[in-house]
């Protein structure tokens, strides 16, 4: 295959680009309220029924930023851990980041903490992912198996599930069921542009940083040794990675919940189309992310069920297989 | 000219130390050989001269600079490393992996440049891995995956290098020509730090030898005076055979002394 010099197919950016454009599109057009495509035009125009402009503008719009956004993040957080990790199985979710971010922003919701600051919800999403980091780059730093590492995440995302429950079961809250599911398997459901407003920001931050570690992260494949003796300052690569993936994966989380296997399936879908590096698969991971979560928002509105299917349920029906398919593999080697 | 000079070093692994009272000058236009039994201390010895493991006392200085001063691609610069077991984590192309040689070279967000890809292409040709360029480098036989990684540390293009058991996984015709290739590197005027295990590659090809036994430098010379029969005895616990064919010193291993 003939890659370009950033070591992509040539055509992979440019297809990933389009196809996140036609993904967003279509995110807007579809939705479980027909509207005729001239009843779209004339209320993105400004005229025709309020009702109709109302349901695209502030209903569907924010719906589909957040999508493109959340899942950008974390396909880029999925690449990023599987290259600083040197592991095909870490990403946001697996790793139990999700989750702890998800029991930060429960927290500051539910004890009335959000009340005080709008920013307190992402804030402490932000203190959960790193909670969660913390020790799992500390795992890392010891040399540990990536077994010892995912069981690490199970363990995390467990405590977090139950921190959840346990928050929204002493809170005072008559849907407490439903919102406990939401916050384990993410929606976008009824988001406006406040939340479009925090993500924003915090996910923009968050790819940035991850971006910039590129190199690092490719001199890592040589190993930790391998890599420092190539003029990567480990540590700093380390702080930067924990910034990018709490502040963008705790962004992401404080408005959809905690969406697992997008960050899994990702990199492993675009890796093919790149010489492997992982600085190569980072910006085109974010771009299929985007794509991936957006078709599945898609999908849980026009497959037809009793009560609104959730996000997390259909992206784990995509990413289990490929999960499974590398514990296998990998198993050689424990 | 001293490149590489150790004073007093001691470095600890957890609570053990494993080098003690370390005092070496490395000067470049040489291939010199570190050897000892197995937990001598001859990798933690290579670790500590790139500031990979810190010295618990005594310093290590690199033409005249102490490591630690160094920012790490400065020091990157200086000395190009290949760690032993060719570790590599992801399925890249031979060249993209010696490419990675350069990545001390490059400023931030910036390309592989003309002088880059010279340097790479430089690399694989000396080590004969030219063919296997756009082969995947984690489904190349042990030998030819050694030699890839030589080529990578080559690529780096630093005055020194530090080679930690390269001949480990490769048949003798290919030992040779990596011998053979550190040498001429050292003739070129680089200073070339080889850890091995085979005394008589080490007899044969080094211009020095340091020895070293349970964390000391217990000998340090030319090969013929540093491999003696009691030095052999005394460390390894063996006995050797010792001859030459024309000016080429050889060194066979015998027997276990009880």
């Amino acid at each position: 295959m003939n890659l370009s010099g950033r070591g992509h197919a040539p055509a992979l950016l440019p297809l990933l680009f389009s196809g996140a454009f036609v993904a967003g599109i279509l995110s807007i057009v579809v939705g479980s309220a027909h509207i005729a495509f001239p009843d779209m035009v004339s209320a993105i125009e400004g005229k025709g029924d309020p009702i109709v402009r109302a349901i695209l503008l502030e209903l569907r719009l924010p719906r589909t930023i957040l999508g493109l956004l959340v899942g950008a993040m974390l396909g880029t957080g999925g690449a990023a851990l599987q290259g600083y990790l040197r592991n095909p199985l870490a990403e946001p979710a697996v790793l139990g980041i999700s989750s702890m971010a998800a029991l930060g922003a429960v927290i500051a919701i539910y004890f009335k903490l959000a009340d005080a600051h709008p920013w307190m919800v992402p804030l402490l999403a932000i203190v959960g992912a790193i909670a969660a980091l913390v020790p799992l780059l500390r795992l890392s730093g010891k040399g540990e198996s990536p077994l010892t590492l995912i069981l690490a995440g199970v363990a995390l995302a467990t405590l977090a599930g139950a921190g959840i429950s346990l928050a929204l079961n002493l809170s005072p809250n008559p849907f407490a069921a439903m919102e406990i599911t939401t916050w384990l398997l993410g929606s976008l459901e009824d988001r406006s542009f406040k939340d479009v407003l925090i993500a924003l920001p915090c996910i923009v931050i968050g790819i940035g940083l991850l971006l910039s570690q590129g190199r690092a992260l490719d001199a890592l494949s040589l190993g930790e040794d391998g890599a420092r003796s190539l003029g990567t300052d480990l540590g700093r690569v380390r702080l930067v990675l924990l910034a990018g993936i709490a502040i963008g994966v705790g962004g992401a989380v404080a408005v959809s919940g905690a969406i697992g296997f997008v960050g899994l399936v990702v990199p492993h879908l675009v890796r093919r189309f790149t010489d492997r590096s992982p600085s190569a698969v980072l910006l085109p991971s974010a771009l299929a992310g985007a794509i991936l979560l957006s078709a599945s928002d898609i999908a849980v509105r026009v497959i037809p069920t009793a009560t609104p299917l959730k996000l997390g349920v259909l992206t784990a029906f995509l990413g289990v297989p490929i999960f499974i398919h590398h514990l296998l593999r990998e198993r050689r080697l424990w | 000219m001293v490149a590489i000079r150790c004073r007093g070093l001691d470095v600890d692994l957890g609570r053990r130390r494993i080098l003690s009272g370390i005092d070496l000058d490395f000067s470049a236009g040489s291939l010199v050989g570190v050897i000892g039994p197995n937990g001598a201390g001859k990798s933690t010895l290579a670790r500590a001269i790139l500031n990979l493991l810190p010295a618990a006392g005594g310093s290590v200085a690199i033409d005249g600079t102490d490591v630690t001063r160094l920012a790490p691609p400065d020091l990157a610069r200086r000395i190009a490393y290949l760690p032993q077991g060719q570790e590599l984590h992801w399925p890249l192309s031979v060249e993209r992996l010696v490419g990675l040689g350069r990545l001390p070279h490059l400023a931030p967000f910036s390309r592989i440049g003309a002088a880059d890809q010279a340097a790479i292409e430089t690399a694989m040709r000396e080590t004969g891995v030219l063919p296997l360029r756009e082969r995947i480098a984690t489904e190349l036989s042990g030998g030819e995956r050694a030699r890839v990684m030589l080529a990578r540390a080559l690529a780096t293009g630093a005055p020194t290098l530090v080679v930690d058991e390269p001949l480990a996984s490769l048949d003798p015709g290919h030992q040779i020509e990596v011998m053979a290739l550190l040498a001429a590197r050292a003739r070129a005027g680089a200073l070339v730090v080889v850890v091995l295990h085979d005394l008589a590659a080490a007899a044969r090809y080094c211009d020095r030898l340091i020895l070293l036994h349970q964390g000391r430098v217990v000998g340090d010379g030319v090969p013929s005076e540093v491999l003696s029969d009691e030095a052999l005895a005394a460390v390894y616990g063996i006995s050797a055979w010792r001859g030459e064919i024309g000016d080429m010193p050889l060194l066979v291993p015998l027997h276990r002394l009880a």
